[in-house]
């Protein structure tokens, strides 16, 4: 169902507090501390998302964590996450192996609006591993390229060896028709791009500032300071959609644990239009 | 084209300082000279007399600093459309950096002290070029805050 903004409502599924169980079908290291892990449905049965939505991954005997599908639902093959090993549920996750089982809720959540920015340009801003959640807007953006204005992407990472996704960032650049932006924080190694913060691409513009929808993932901070970029060049609270995070433990509007606000992020989110929680985004001063 | 129109032409084509009036542009191009640098060539090095300005015209350029015993650490970027140097403008009138090209650059280069003679006979010119400046530097201090904040580092105690 799409909501006056576009984003997709989660498809019902028959009962969304049992996980179904999934085969690992690949492990795929992406960075020092992050996997990507190619899953599928273990019952043969199918499974439609949407970009943006997530799952709830549940590493048996250990626990459950929300995450992102990071392919897109026309992908051919399993269904990807692409998660950072933080903590006792993420590591759990890391350390299976292919034809190891994983329970799945999900999908769950709001997607991005791909549909609702027919026509308009696009800028995509990521963060870190909030590229995963990108990566099925991106793909779908691309599938369908002549729908859209120009499209930028940027991307910032911590260091050129935290750049995720590296080959197929690689790939998108080489897309005459695609504008993307690299760029790192600090510089360890040999590294011949870009050095700064990402949100200061926005500044360089190459998009209508009345015409453009914005889609951004990544550490909340970031997210912050692209907004303001993004308001300084002129486009408006409810072109701009943000991908929040907060704890999870039902993923269905039940237990209140995502609450953030009025909203809950499992059910209202993870994809918002900025507009609709831009009063909650408390923006102290550095 | 005599050259000092080539470099009018060039100062109002370039984002930072294009809404400038054209006596204002005339002005400052008297203080200016184009030049090109070749990829790793130093367009300014740390310690040494701050005597110039750059607009960016074409090109990136890295601004680096020595740091023993790590080696060069490459802080920021610099890239078309920007401008590059301030510290002429305060004491003790000294590169805090080093600035190297990392392809060809090609940039407008203003000699300080003709900038700063021409701010002390026309301080509305003055004004204008330090609005423009400031603003410059207030991004760069704004973008140097959130590198230091390491967005991407370890993951923040949990939210609930
Ligand atoms: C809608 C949604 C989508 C997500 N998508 C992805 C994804 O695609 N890939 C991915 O790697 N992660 C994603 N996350 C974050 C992921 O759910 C958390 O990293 C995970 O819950 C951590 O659990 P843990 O048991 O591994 O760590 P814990 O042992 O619970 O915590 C370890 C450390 O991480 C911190 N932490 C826990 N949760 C979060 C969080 N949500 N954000 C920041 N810090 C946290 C804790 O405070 C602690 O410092 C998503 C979260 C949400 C809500
Ligand atoms: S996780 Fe239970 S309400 Fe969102």
């Amino acid at each position: 169902m799409m909501t006056p903004h576009g984003t997709m409502a989660a498809p019902a599924q028959l009962d969304p507090m049992t996980p179904r169980p999934f085969r690992i079908r690949q492990r795929r290291k992406e960075l020092a501390d992050t996997f990507t892990l190619a899953l599928a449905p273990d019952d043969g049965g199918g499974f439609a998302f949407q970009p943006g939505q997530f799952n709830m991954l549940y590493a048996f005997g250990v626990g459950e964590i929300p995450v992102s599908i990071s392919s897109a639902p026309d992908e051919p093959g399993e269904i990807l996450h692409t998660i950072r090993a933080v903590g006792k549920v993420s590591a759990a996750l890391g350390a299976l192996k292919p034809g190891d089982m994983v329970g799945v809720r999900g999908p769950f959540g709001t997607s991005w609006p791909v549909e609702a920015a027919y026509g308009s340009d696009l800028v995509i801003l990521a963060g870190g591993i909030g590229l995963a959640p990108l990566r099925p807007a991106i793909r779908q953006v691309i599938a369908q390229r002549e729908k859209f204005g120009n499209v930028v992407i940027l991307y910032g990472a911590r260091t050129p060896e935290d750049i995720l996704f590296r080959k197929e960032l690689q790939s998108w650049r080489g897309h005459f028709d695609l504008n993307v932006e690299v760029t790192v924080d600090r510089v360890t190694g040999a590294w011949g791009g870009r050095v700064g913060v990402v949100t200061g691409l926005i500044r360089q513009g190459g998009f209508d500032r009345l015409h453009s929808i914005a889609l951004l993932c990544g550490p909340e901070v970031m997210m912050r300071y692209g907004v303001r970029a993004l308001h300084d060049c002129g486009v408006a609270s409810e072109r701009i959609y943000v991908s929040m995070e907060r704890n999870m433990k039902c993923a269905v509007g039940f237990c209140g644990h995502c609450q953030f606000g009025a909203s809950f992020v499992c059910k209202d989110g993870p994809v918002f239009p900025f507009d609709r929680i831009e009063k909650l985004f408390a923006i102290p001063e550095l | 084209m005599t050259e000092q129109d080539d470099l009018r032409a060039q100062i109002k084509e370039h984002p930072l300082l294009h809404d400038l009036s054209d006596a204002h542009i005339a002005e400052l191009a008297t203080c200016a000279v184009a030049e090109r640098f070749q990829p790793g060539e130093f367009l300014i090095r740390d310690r040494t007399p701050a005597d110039k300005f750059f607009l960016i015209r074409h090109g990136t350029l890295s601004i680096e600093l020595e740091t023993p015993p790590k080696g060069r650490l490459v802080l920021q970027t610099v890239h078309e459309g920007d401008g590059l140097g301030w510290s002429w403008l305060v004491p003790p009138h000294r590169w805090a950096f080093d600035a190297r090209a990392m392809t060809l650059v090609r940039t407008v280069t203003f000699d300080a002290n003709a900038l700063l003679a021409r701010f002390e006979a026309n301080h509305e010119l003055g004004y204008q070029l330090l609005r423009r400046l400031l603003g410059m530097m207030a991004h760069r201090l704004t973008a140097a805050r959130l590198q230091m904040l390491d967005l991407y580092g370890p993951p923040p105690a949990a939210k609930v």
